[in-house]
């Protein structure tokens, strides 16, 4: 499985990642060593095989909907790169 | 105050393993003056917490730049119940930087260093845990293992990591990576120690949807039990691997000792697990791409300095500039296995390969109490070894990642050293919320040894 410059850029953009030209050329070589690595999973005949999630068989757990306290808006917004209580801030985006 | 003084002194004569992704000896000190007076089982006990793990007031960086500044605003269900304990945490041991790598060298903060032998790596992602226990800083870590990055850390440092059944322990307040396989654990330098911490650590939590309701034993109670007929089984399909030649004899060995203390041994089939790390790297890609994709640099996190020309490239820029090659290329790899013309090639396989998986392990633990083998096919690679090699890097995890996919828990005891004087691990895995048992084996296992 080889991945093409168009198809990376495609999922880089996807993944909202900007590779710059060296990580461009390094993951279309490792992606695509890895990808042909895993399709070993090929050999297998699946066409009666049921999907699996998760290895334990809870299912739609839930809770009474009660509101709770969060957490305080001061110091959430100690962690915010840049702030205007009680607002995050961010930069414009929108001509 | 004395403690604190021991600390300090103890700590610098470790620095060159790069434990640490920070200490703050001030955040300690109050710690310490609240922890002394609560008289608990780990009263004076030291542990160090990886630093995926929220403790409320310290940084929780995932050993990443896209974090470094962010402090964890609650603590987490496993750090609730240290602390009620009387435990002690001294600080915040470094990783793989998202808890993916296994030699602890994509750590923003550097790589740790093995304790047992500098020029090696300690393994990772839970790499600083491990090295914390094995140079002596710390009586328990705690570590997170997605596929082995409890076990394998442990294997390479002689220490002895368990990863306890999927939902066992709740991982409220845990970074997530994969979360149908991340699982928080204990790595400590006896068995008995990780049964205590276990112990500790294991519950439902109603704020972790995925923990679940069975009640918890007393793991330590097993250990003083004398050990009843265990059936161990062993996977002939899978030792056909490529095992080094010192590993595979001290594993031999260590199947003679069983044999002859009268347990039964049987072989066992796992048919499906050469496909396990295929299966693996698809589906925790997978998940850690939708993860991950928290990390925008909106609320918290790395912001970039650049002007953006759109919202798009504000958010693709905060996060190329903070995040590492290897994170990079699990997001691409994940996001690549679930985008359109792909996702029933890739992530759609994958979730019917780990029906087959699950099963292998039922089937055989139906016929075994247990199933064992290496951690790990090799002990302790040299720094710089495989870190261009990711493709190598990943193919050293398969005898761990197939457990995780299972969810079956699994522990690592060490079964003595290569020539060289590198550790090597014995790897014992039971049914789930069957940790018990393992426990009593591997106690075993570590009473011969000495």
């Amino acid at each position: 499985m080889r991945i093409d410059r168009k198809e990376l850029e495609h999922i880089a953009a996807l993944a909202r990642l900007e590779l710059n030209e060296d990580e461009i050329l390094q993951s279309a070589e490792q992606l695509s060593q890895i990808l042909d690595y895993m399709s070993v999973i090929n050999e297998l005949d699946l066409t009666d095989c049921e999907t699996l999630s998760h290895s334990i068989g809870q299912e739609n757990v839930s809770r009474p909907d009660e509101l709770k306290p969060g957490l305080p808006v001061k110091e959430v917004l100690e962690n915010a790169p840049e702030a205007l209580p009680p607002y995050f801030k961010v930069p414009r985006v929108i001509e | 105050m004395r403690m604190i003084e021991e600390l300090r002194r103890e700590i610098r004569n470790i620095e060159q393993f790069n434990i640490f992704t920070g200490i703050d000896w001030k955040w300690l000190e109050k710690h310490l003056e609240r922890q002394e007076k609560l008289d608990g089982p780990l009263s004076g006990k030291r542990i160090v917490i990886k630093d995926n793990i929220n403790v409320k007031g310290l940084p929780v960086t995932c050993g990443s730049n896209m974090l470094k500044s962010y402090k964890a605003l609650y603590n987490a269900t496993v750090i609730e119940k240290i602390l009620a304990a009387g435990g002690i945490i001294i600080g915040k041991a470094n990783m793989d930087e998202f808890a993916m790598g296994s030699s602890n060298e994509y750590s923003a903060f550097g790589p740790v260093k093995n304790p047992v032998n500098p020029a090696y790596v300690p393994g990772g992602s839970s790499g600083g845990s491990a090295a914390a226990v094995a140079s002596g800083i710390a009586d328990y870590a705690l570590g997170s293992d997605t596929g082995g990055s409890i076990r394998q850390p442990a294997a390479y440092t002689g220490t002895v990591g368990l990863k306890p059944s999927y939902g066992r322990v709740s991982r409220y307040g845990l970074t997530a990576f994969a979360s149908s396989l991340d699982q928080i654990g204990p790595i400590t330098r006896t068995v008995a120690q990780a049964a205590e911490l276990l112990e500790i650590i294991a519950g439902h939590d109603a704020r972790d949807a995925t923990s679940a309701v069975q009640p918890v034993p007393a793991y330590s109670k097993f250990l003083t039990d004398k050990p009843k007929k265990i059936r161990i089984g062993i996977p002939i399909e899978l030792l056909k691997e490529a095992i080094d030649a010192d590993v595979r004899s001290a594993f031999e060995k260590t199947i003679d000792t069983c044999r002859q203390a009268g347990f039964e041994i049987l072989n066992v089939n796992l048919p499906n697990s050469r496909y396990a790390i295929a299966a693996y790297y698809i589906l925790a890609t997978a998940e850690a791409s939708s993860n991950l994709a928290r990390f925008d640099g909106v609320r918290y996190g790395y912001r970039s300095q650049s002007e953006a020309k759109d919202i798009s490239s504000f958010f693709a820029q905060n996060r190329e500039e903070a995040f590492g090659q290897e994170v990079k290329r699990r997001i691409m790899l994940g996001t690549y296995v679930l985008s359109s013309g792909y996702y029933d090639a890739y992530y759609g396989k994958a979730q019917k390969v780990r029906r087959l998986i699950y099963k292998d392990f039922n089937t055989a633990l139906s016929k075994s109490d247990l199933i064992v083998m290496p951690t790990t096919p090799t002990p302790a690679f040299r720094l710089g070894e495989k870190c261009d090699d990711p493709l190598a890097m990943y193919l050293n995890d398969v005898f761990t990642v197939a457990i995780n996919i299972a969810g079956v828990p699994a522990l690592s005891v060490p079964m003595g050293k290569t020539e060289a004087g590198l550790p090597m691990g014995f790897q014992i895995v039971g049914r789930p919320f069957q940790e018990g048992t393992i426990l009593q084996l591997g106690h075993f296992i570590e009473e011969k040894n000495e």
